[in-house]
């Protein structure tokens, strides 16, 4: 605790993870406290966004910033989502929407004591040393992007395969719905027409 | 701040997010569960990162949790709107054809 | 100590004067010039004004969205380098302006959600639509100069400039990113999301203290957008003759002033219209431009 005092941006650091942290926690429990399926979406973003900046606190400033960004657009498309499939108030309607609670309650816990537990009790030894810059933007080109290229050549397909999938999977329209039998309707017949006439 | 703290913090975003997932019914939900458990992930991969291992290289593994959590979202909301859009329901316990 | 205080405060002075220059252009190019005075009755008359609330209206998501749009706008300007110097030098800065005008999404559409009223949901649905016209390709508009520079941080972006500004050399990424700058300050051809025909659409049950932070909000993210892009394209500061605040200040001004004149020549766009355009001219065109600038990039390193 000595090198806290003597060193005023170490505990600048120190106290806004522990308030990042909290901050992670807390929201994390509001998205299964809260009715509003908007409250809820802007509380799992709010616990995304916390973790991207403690992240930051870390030196991962890269990951940490991508995390931030990519969260908070993931959860304001989530929210259309959720209001959409969960369209019901809950304050007009009361249900509970949940089930096995006492398994659920007994199985979290445990696994919160055993990682907890293993996390304080296993003796934790340094297993490189640190890099200079090893946090830096470019670091990250240079592992993902560097020789083979293994993790892009992996990730892209199956990042692909999934934007495919994915509109499959949810598009109920397909390409004779809009062009017509033999394909030749132009303009397209959509719902939505767009501005460019495709 | 010590790998320790960091760890006891992901561990209780993990439960936190365990605990929703095993308890609510509707796809979505458990879907927003899913993704506090890979919050909590991605917090200890990068303790563990800072506080044992800090090279360039250990941090793909945080690109690959980030990016396997984006494929989880666009396929859990797929599957969801076809639930929907089929079957007229939002909740896992209906969607008993997927359970063969 | 005391400069690490004095600095923030000074850019958030700065920030929301040009705003005031943003709103007094604004009020003169559409009114005449009488109305210089526009954003400062205003301000008077929503001082005075009591503010009022529907019923059940989510007031946390409420606030926060009014507040989101004015707090992303500092945080934008705290990267941007004046005269080389910015508040927080981010190793990352480009990507941290990224994540700042995401943040606008999860505002705008609070703003539309937390009235509890209809025209304002609409307007955060519209600004959804739009919002996922024009992000990407303003991202791909982000990286060209980010390839130019070989970083990620803003100071070396803008020193990168010294001798020929990333605007001669990518004038594509330099538009696209002014058409997101304007995008996501719901402003001009853009407020479509804030339209008349939906009485406001997400300013339509502001009132008070709550107005006036959302539309000193909307224009400080069109000043916080000039000043970045003065920042990436124009220079950076770097000019001959004068010092370099005073390069930065020129090309700030001289950016925001055509963003907030643009609104004169063009008309709304409607988010649906716009989803077309953003994804099949916009985003292949900002790929080429990222395609060629790299390729630049290569050949100036000496590489294959």
């Amino acid at each position: 605790m000595t090198d806290l005092v003597t060193d005023p941006l170490r505990l600048v650091e120190v106290v806004a993870f522990w308030a990042l942290a909290a901050l992670a926690v807390v929201a994390g429990v509001l998205v299964f406290r809260w009715d509003s399926m908007a409250r809820v979406t802007y509380a799992l973003a709010t616990s995304f966004v916390a973790v991207g900046l403690a992240l930051v606190v870390v030196d991962l400033h890269y990951i940490g910033a991508v995390t931030v960004l990519m969260m908070v657009m993931e959860m304001a498309i989530m929210a259309v989502f959720m209001i959409m499939f969960m369209g019901m108030n809950p304050a007009l309607m009361p249900m509970d929407m949940t089930h096995r609670k006492r398994p659920a309650a007994v199985v979290a816990v445990a696994t919160f004591v055993v990682l907890a537990g293993g996390a304080l009790l296993v003796p934790w030894e340094r297993l490189a040393d640190p890099v200079p810059g090893a946090g830096s933007a470019s670091a990250v080109g240079e592992a993902v992007m560097g020789p083979k290229m293994l993790v892009m050549m992996t990730v892209s397909p199956l990042l692909f395969a999934t934007l495919v999938a994915g509109v499959v999977l949810a598009s109920h329209r397909t390409r004779y719905d809009r062009l017509g039998d033999d394909l030749r309707r132009r303009p397209a017949d959509d719902p939505q027409p767009g501005g460019v006439g495709r | 701040m010590s790998l320790e703290a960091v760890l006891v913090v992901a561990s209780a975003l993990f439960s936190v997010g365990l605990y929703g997932a095993l308890t609510q019914q509707v796809v979505v939900m458990v879907m927003m569960g899913l993704e506090l458990m890979l919050n909590g992930v991605i917090l200890a991969v990068a303790g563990f990162w800072y506080f044992l291992a800090p090279e360039p290289t250990g941090q793909v593994l945080l690109l690959v949790v980030i990016a396997a959590m984006t494929v989880e979202m666009a396929m859990g909301f797929a599957v969801a709107t076809l639930l929907h859009r089929s079957a007229g329901t939002d909740m896992v316990d209906m969607a008993t054809e997927l359970s063969g | 100590m005391a400069e690490a205080l004095l600095f923030p405060l000074g850019l958030t002075a700065v920030l929301l004067a040009l705003a005031a220059l943003a709103a007094g252009l604004d009020a003169v190019l559409v009114e005449g010039p009488a109305a210089w005075r526009a954003p400062w009755q205003e301000t008077a008359r929503l001082a005075r004004q009591r503010r009022r609330a529907l019923a059940s209206a989510d007031r946390l998501l409420w606030r926060l969205g009014g507040a989101g749009l004015l707090v992303a706008a500092l945080l934008m300007a705290a990267v941007v380098p004046v005269g080389g110097r910015p508040v927080a030098d981010v190793p990352v800065g480009v990507v941290w302006f990224n994540a700042m005008d995401v943040v606008v999404w999860a505002a705008v559409w609070c703003l539309g959600w937390g009235a509890n009223a209809v025209h304002g949901l609409v307007g955060g649905y519209r600004f959804l639509a739009q919002a996922l016209s024009y992000e990407l390709p303003l991202m791909f508009a982000l990286t060209a100069p980010a390839v130019a520079a070989a970083s990620l941080r803003m100071t070396d972006v803008a020193a990168a400039q010294a001798d020929r500004w990333f605007v001669v050399e990518m004038p594509v990424a330099f538009l696209v990113f002014c058409v997101g700058v304007v995008g996501f300050s719901v402003h001009g051809p853009f407020a479509h999301p804030a339209g008349a025909d939906v009485h406001g659409g997400v300013l339509a049950e502001l009132s008070g203290v709550d107005r006036w932070v959302v539309q000193a909000g909307r224009y400080a993210l069109l000043a916080a957008g000039a000043a970045f892009g003065a920042a990436l394209f124009l220079g950076g500061g770097t000019g001959p003759w004068l010092p370099g605040w005073v390069w930065s200040l020129v090309t700030t001004l001289a950016l925001l002033a055509v963003l907030v004149a643009g609104r004169r020549l063009l008309p709304v766009v409607r988010p649906d219209r716009f989803v077309e355009a953003g994804w099949l001219v916009l985003l292949p065109l900002t790929l080429a431009q990222v395609f060629v600038v790299s390729v630049v990039a290569v050949l100036r390193a000496g590489g294959a």
